[in-house]
């Protein structure tokens, strides 16, 4: 069965997503995956939103994280000082997965979403952090959305608003943070991970058609790709769950 | 802080007596979400200048102030409105034209210093932001904070954990507090004494008006006070905090209101193409906000049939169905 690049990154994103997982969302193809994940893979996972809603109904999907319909049947509508603790405290925390993107990425899965140039006199300005540097710095699992192009991995980024692993391993605990931080990276091209001694990126999977050259060339610093496999595509099962229930308007997908 | 007097006032009058010029201002809502826009609206008519804005993710409300020229300093953490319409162009314009100055926190440390406001504690602490560039950058100059009585003399802080390790942080990032001179927001539910009755997501109104001098309220419908003490566990806002009480249906329109009204897709798309576009958002700016006397006659460009297309459906409180493409 045939299928688009945004419905296989969203399984991809979905298949990393336990079962009783509690799933940090923002908007877009994040949001679908996890509504993805909860009918596939991830049927007692929880979806939850930095602005206080909790296991919210969705029936129709959110396209901000203040939408009503994110209100609509949630086991609680509090705020942003309740679902930031939800986080930060670990009985809770701990079965947190956040999914954040950004402008740019680092190989330690640092993010920047603030600005592109100098901070006080950028050529590109972007929303800024918004809940993503709280997610990143709380939670021990992390999914992050990317576009493979060069400036999008750099060596360094123009600005770290969402900590990785900063600069390598350990870094995250001498800076004072919590243990954790990202696990996937998804992209248009393919999946990477973070190797469990260095924690530096390195190819998991190319999508079908996809050579891991081609995923280096879009690319400012080099990853291993000898661990690289190819992608399973989706099941057409999975494809009619994302088209006939997860997004039947295409509003995202 | 305030007594038990009836305040029911016009917005006009409202934001005349307590939005004045360089004060330190907050507003309600998230993204698209319960923003003040009337009184966002009736801000810029005034022509409102130098305000200190305070922001976690208020969205279009601090975009269209930024774009009316109104804001000369912004403290924020995302100047943006999800996927629902590519907005807050004029913030990021106004920092690339070096139009306005800017600092940078997180969502929840910009809730936490609205909390330590309320709380009337100088800072608090959050294991948010270690190792980052939110620490490391600030937006506004060290003598800029040393010569201005209104703002912290740092960004903020990281202090060793003094409880050596407790809970198993080594170290805790400190965020200041902030009072504004005044807090606007947006509610379903009041009273004409102040008391607030917030349905759906309360994002961080109740501490945001609870840390500021003055609390302007507008609502959709000014409720019977009995009717509200009969559920007084729904009430967040209790009258105290409140200096103002202004009745404006449709009053964060286009945003939405849960219960009420959905967003305006197509209000929203078509303001966010005219905002990027210096001399569009110009025209925009005049027939939308300069060229209407209130949000009433704003509302009657917009008609009736759109108004209707926006209604929230009783059982999930949003437009159920709405074409939002």
């Amino acid at each position: 069965m045939e299928y688009t690049l945004k419905e296989l990154m969203t399984i991809m994103a979905a298949r990393e997503i336990q079962d009783g997982d509690i799933v940090f969302c923002g908007t877009g193809i994040s949001m679908v995956a996890a509504m993805a994940a909860k009918h596939i893979n991830a049927p007692n996972s929880i979806i939850f939103f930095e602005t206080g809603a909790i296991d919210s109904r969705l029936e129709e999907i959110p396209m901000a994280v203040a939408d009503p319909r994110v209100m609509f049947g949630a086991a609680s509508n509090s705020g942003l000082l309740e679902s930031f603790a939800t986080m930060q405290n670990r009985i809770s925390g701990d079965h947190v997965i956040g999914i954040l993107g950004a402008a740019q990425v680092d190989k330690y899965g640092n993010l920047n979403s603030t600005c592109i140039g100098e901070y006080l006199h950028p050529q590109i300005r972007f929303s800024g952090s918004g809940g993503a540097c709280d997610v990143a710095s709380f939670v021990p699992r992390c999914l992050i959305f990317m576009q493979h192009e060069k400036r999008k991995f750099p060596v360094k980024l123009d600005y770290l608003t969402s900590p990785g692993y900063l600069d390598g391993a350990g870094a995250r605990e001498r800076a004072g943070l919590m243990p954790g931080g990202p696990t996937a990276v998804i992209t248009n091209l393919g999946v990477m991970y973070f190797d469990d001694d260095t924690k530096e990126m390195y190819l998991a999977y190319y999508y079908p058609g996809v050579l891991s050259q081609t995923i280096l060339e879009n690319m400012e610093f080099s990853v291993d790709i000898s661990r690289a496999k190819e992608a399973e595509p989706p099941a057409e099962q999975d494809l009619k769950i994302l088209r006939e229930i997860v997004d039947p308007y295409k509003l995202i997908l | 802080m305030d007594n038990n007097r009836e305040k029911v006032m016009t917005l006009k009058d409202a934001i005349r007596t307590y939005v004045t010029d360089g004060c330190h201002i907050s507003i309600g809502g998230f993204t698209v979400s319960r923003n003040p826009m009337a009184a966002v609206f009736e801000i810029m008519r005034q022509r409102k200048r130098n305000l200190h804005c305070y922001a976690h993710s208020n969205g279009t409300g601090v975009d269209e102030l930024i774009g009316g020229g109104c804001i000369s300093k912004v403290e924020i953490a995302y100047g943006g409105n999800g996927k629902a319409a590519p907005t807050c162009i004029r913030f990021k314009s106004a920092i690339q034209k070096r139009e306005i100055l800017f600092e940078d926190y997180s969502n929840y440390q910009m809730s936490l210093r609205f909390h330590a406001g309320a709380m009337g504690v100088p800072f608090i602490a959050t294991r948010s932001g270690l190792g980052t560039d939110i620490l490391k950058k600030w937006g506004f100059s060290e003598e800029m904070r040393a010569t201005d009585p209104k703002l912290p003399d740092k960004k903020i802080e990281i202090l060793d954990n003094p409880f050596n390790g407790w809970t198993g942080a080594s170290k805790v990032v400190l965020v200041p507090a902030i009072n504004p001179d005044i807090t606007i927001i947006h509610v379903q539910k009041a009273d004409k004494y102040g008391t607030c009755r917030i349905e759906g997501l309360n994002f961080a109104d109740v501490d945001q008006v609870k840390a500021s001098r003055h609390v302007i309220v507008t609502c959709e419908e000014i409720v019977d006070t009995n009717m509200l003490r009969e559920k007084p566990e729904y009430n967040q806002i209790p009258f105290i905090h409140v200096s103002a009480v202004v009745h404006v249906p449709y009053g964060a329109y286009p945003y939405e209101c849960c219960n009420y009204y959905d967003y305006d897709p197509k209000y929203l798309s078509q303001a966010s193409k005219f905002a990027k576009d210096d001399r569009l958002y110009k025209e925009y700016l005049e027939k939308f906000v300069y060229g209407v006397k209130d949000h009433e006659e704003l509302l009657s460009i917009v008609g009736k049939e759109q108004l209707e297309r926006i209604a929230a459906d009783k059982r999930t409180g949003y437009a159920t169905g709405l074409d939002r493409r």
